[in-house]
C-alpha cells in the first residue's frame, strides 16, 4: 500500500472546476480528433489522386508495385530480413553492454586511471571519426582475406563486428552523457560511504544515468535496426541484398518495396514506442520536479 | 589529555586562487561534541568534506585517533569506513528504497550479508521512528524524514565518528525538531560528532564546544556558554549580534 503524493493528485480531485473543465476538454479532444481524420484522409486521398492519374503511373506500377513479382520475391527477402534481424539483436546485446564499460572506464577520476581514460576516448574518437560503411570494408574484406589461423573469417562475422565497434563508440558518449547528468553530490555521498569509484558507478550513477538516457538509447536502437543492412557491401544476404540479388535476376524493383516495407514494420513501431515513452517520462518528471 | 579522537593540524585548503581553509588547528575528544558557527562561506562545509576527504587537503595534517589519515599511501575508502556524514542536501539515492539506502554500504563495503544488513537498517528505522518507511522511495517522503533516513545511512556502518553539514538547513521549519532530536539522541549514546550549525539555540544545548570559522579560520572555541555569552573576539560578537537580529538565538 503506498499514500500517493499530494503532487500527483494535484489536479485530480473533483475541484470547483474539474469535471466541467475535464468534459470541456474531452469534447474539444473529440471535435479535433474528427478534424484531424477527415483533414488527413483529404490529403492522402489527394495526394493518391495525384500519383494514380500521372501518366508515368503504369510504368511505376509495373516496376515497383508488382503483384506477381511482389509474391515471388516475398519468400528470399523475409529470409535475409529474418537475418537483419538477428544482427540487430545480437549487436544491439553486444553494444548495449561493451559501451557501458567503456563509459564507465572514461568516468573513472584520478590519475592512476589515466592511461585507461586515455584508450576509452582514443577508442571513441577515432571510431566515431570513421564512416562506418568504410570501418564495415575494412574489417569485413580485411579481416578474412588475411586468412589468420584461429581467427574467424566470415564476412557476416567481421561486418557485423565492425558495426558493434562503431555503434558502441556512440552509444559509450550517450552513456557518458547520463553519467554526467546525474548530480555531484550524488557521487560524493556514495564515496563518503566508502564506496569505491567502480561501486558508485555501478550503484549509484549508472542507474540513475541509464533512467535519463532511455529515450537516446531506443533512437540508437531505430538507428541500427536499419544500419545493420550495410552489410549486404560484403555479399552476406540478408534482406537487402536478397532484394539486390532479386532486381539483377528481373530487372524489377518490387523487391527493393518488400524490403523497405519489411524495415518500417520494424522500425516505426519503435519510433512510435521512442516518442510515447519520452513524452511520458518528460510529463513525469514535470510532475515530480515541479 | 589522551589522543583525541580527530585532530586538525594547519589545515590548508584553497580551490585554485581562493584559499578557503587556513591553518585550521582543531581537536575532538572521544564522545566529544564539537558545533561550527560562522557565516555562509566561511569554510563549514569544505572543512567537513575535508575530514572525510572528499576533497584533499594542500597542507597539514588530519589525525584519526592519532593516526595522519591524510598521509600517502592512506586509503580514503578505509578512512570513510570508519565515519559518517550528512549532507545540507540530503543526498538520499533517488532510486533506491529507503531499506536499500541504508544497506548499501553495509552489505558492499563492509560485507555484510543482505539479511544481517537489513536487520540492522530496520532496528535503526524504528528507533528513530521511521519504521513504517522501510519500502519507500525517498521522492514519498518529508524533508524531515529523508533527512532522518540520511543520518540513520551515515548510523548503519557503525562510524566511530559523525560529521553533519548543516543538516536542517533546507528544511521547513516545523520539520526542523525531529531532525534535531535524533542528534540528541546520538550525543546520549556518546557519538562524537563534528555539527556544522545555523541553529545557535540548538548549538548552545548540545555543543561540548562550539567553534567560530570565521573566513578559513577558527577565531575562537571554547564552551558554549563562553562563545555565546561572553565572546572574546569581535568579529564573533558582530556574527552573533547579526543572528540575534535575525531572530535565531
Ligand atoms: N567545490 C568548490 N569549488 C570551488 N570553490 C568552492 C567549492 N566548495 C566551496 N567553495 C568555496 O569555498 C568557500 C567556503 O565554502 P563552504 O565551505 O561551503 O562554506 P560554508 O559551508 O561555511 O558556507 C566559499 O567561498 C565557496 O565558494
Ligand atoms: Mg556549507
Amino acid at each position: 500500500m503506498t499514500e500517493r503524493s499530494p503532487i500527483e493528485d494535484f489536479g485530480r480531485g473533483p475541484g470547483l472546476f474539474g469535471p466541467r473543465r475535464r468534459s470541456v476538454a474531452r469534447e474539444e479532444g473529440s471535435r479535433g480528433a474528427l478534424i484531424a481524420f477527415g483533414s488527413t484522409v483529404v490529403f492522402i486521398g489527394f495526394i493518391l489522386w495525384l500519383v494514380l492519374s500521372s501518366e508515368a503511373w503504369p510504368a511505376v506500377q509495373r516496376q515497383f508495385f508488382n503483384w506477381g513479382h511482389f509474391q515471388s520475391a516475398w519468400p528470399a527477402v523475409v529470409s535475409g530480413f529474418w537475418l537483419d534481424i538477428r544482427m540487430f539483436l545480437v549487436a544491439e546485446v553486444l553494444i548495449l553492454v561493451i559501451a557501458l564499460i567503456v563509459a564507465m572506464i572514461r568516468a573513472l577520476r584520478g590519475p592512476a586511471f589515466f592511461p585507461l581514460r586515455l584508450l576509452a576516448v582514443t577508442y571513441i574518437d577515432l571510431i566515431r571519426g570513421v564512416p562506418i560503411i568504410l570501418l564495415i570494408l575494412l574489417l569485413g574484406f580485411g579481416v578474412p582475406a588475411l586468412q589468420l589461423p584461429g581467427v574467424p573469417n566470415s564476412e557476416l562475422f567481421w561486418g557485423l563486428t565492425a558495426l558493434i565497434i562503431s555503434y558502441s563508440a556512440y552509444t559509450a558518449e550517450v552513456y557518458r552523457a547520463g553519467i554526467e547528468s546525474v548530480r555531484e553530490s550524488q557521487r560524493m555521498s556514495a564515496r563518503s560511504l566508502g564506496l569505491t569509484q567502480i561501486q558508485t558507478l555501478r550503484y549509484v550513477l549508472v542507474p540513475q544515468a541509464i533512467r535519463n538516457v532511455i529515450p537516446a538509447l531506443l533512437n540508437g536502437f531505430v538507428s541500427l535496426q536499419k544500419d545493420v543492412a550495410l552489410v549486404f557491401v560484403l555479399g552476406v544476404r540478408e534482406g537487402v541484398r536478397e532484394a539486390q540479388i532479386y532486381n539483377a535476376r528481373t530487372f524489377n524493383y518490387t523487391g527493393y518495396i518488400v524490403a523497405t516495407i519489411l524495415f518500417l514494420l520494424v522500425s516505426v513501431p519503435v519510433a512510435r514506442f521512442t516518442d510515447w515513452y519520452t513524452d511520458r517520462d518528460r510529463r513525469r518528471k514535470q510532475a515530480v520536479g515541479g | 589529555m589522551s589522543v583525541p579522537k580527530l585532530e586538525l593540524r594547519n589545515v590548508q585548503k584553497a580551490f585554485e586562487a581562493k584559499v578557503v581553509l587556513h591553518d585550521v588547528d582543531l581537536k575532538v575528544g572521544h564522545h566529544d561534541v564539537v558545533c561550527l558557527i560562522g557565516a555562509s562561506g566561511s569554510g563549514k562545509s569544505t572543512l567537513l568534506k575535508c575530514v572525510n576527504l572528499l576533497f584533499p587537503i594542500d597542507d597539514g595534517q588530519i589525525f584519526l585517533d592519532g593516526k595522519d589519515i591524510t598521509a600517502p599511501g592512506m586509503n580514503p575508502n578505509e578512512v570513510r569506513q570508519r565515519m559518517g556524514i550528512v549532507f545540507q542536501a540530503f543526498n538520499l539515492f533517488p532510486h533506491m528504497s529507503v531499506l536499500d539506502n541504508i544497506t548499501l554500504s553495509p552489505r558492499k563495503v563492509h560485507g555484510l550479508n543482505r539479511a544481517a544488513a537489513e536487520d540492522r537498517a530496520r532496528e535503526l528505522l524504528d528507533r528513530f521512528g521511521l519504521g513504517d518507511k522501510v519500502t519507500e522511495y525517498p521522492d514519498r517522503l518529508s524533508g524531515g524524514q529523508q533527512q532522518r533516513v540520511a543520518i540513520i545511512r551515515s548510523l548503519a556502518i557503525d562510524p566511530e565518528l559523525v560529521l553533519l553539514d548543516e543538516v536542517t538547513s533546507a528544511l521547513d521549519p516545523e520539520l526542523i525538531a525531529e531532525v534535531l532530536n535524533v542528534i540528541r539522541d546520538l550525543k546520549e549514546v556518546g557519538m562524537t560528532m563534528v555539527i556544522a550549525t545555523h541553529e545557535m539555540g540548538f548549538a548552545r544545548d548540545v555543543a561540548d564546544r562550539v567553534c567560530f570559522l570565521d573566513d578559513g579560520v577558527i577565531l575562537e572555541q571554547g564552551p558554549p556558554d563562553q562563545i555565546f555569552r561572553n565572546p572574546g573576539e569581535a568579529r564573533t560578537q558582530q556574527f552573533l549580534q547579526r543572528i540575534i537580529e535575525a531572530g535565531r538565538l
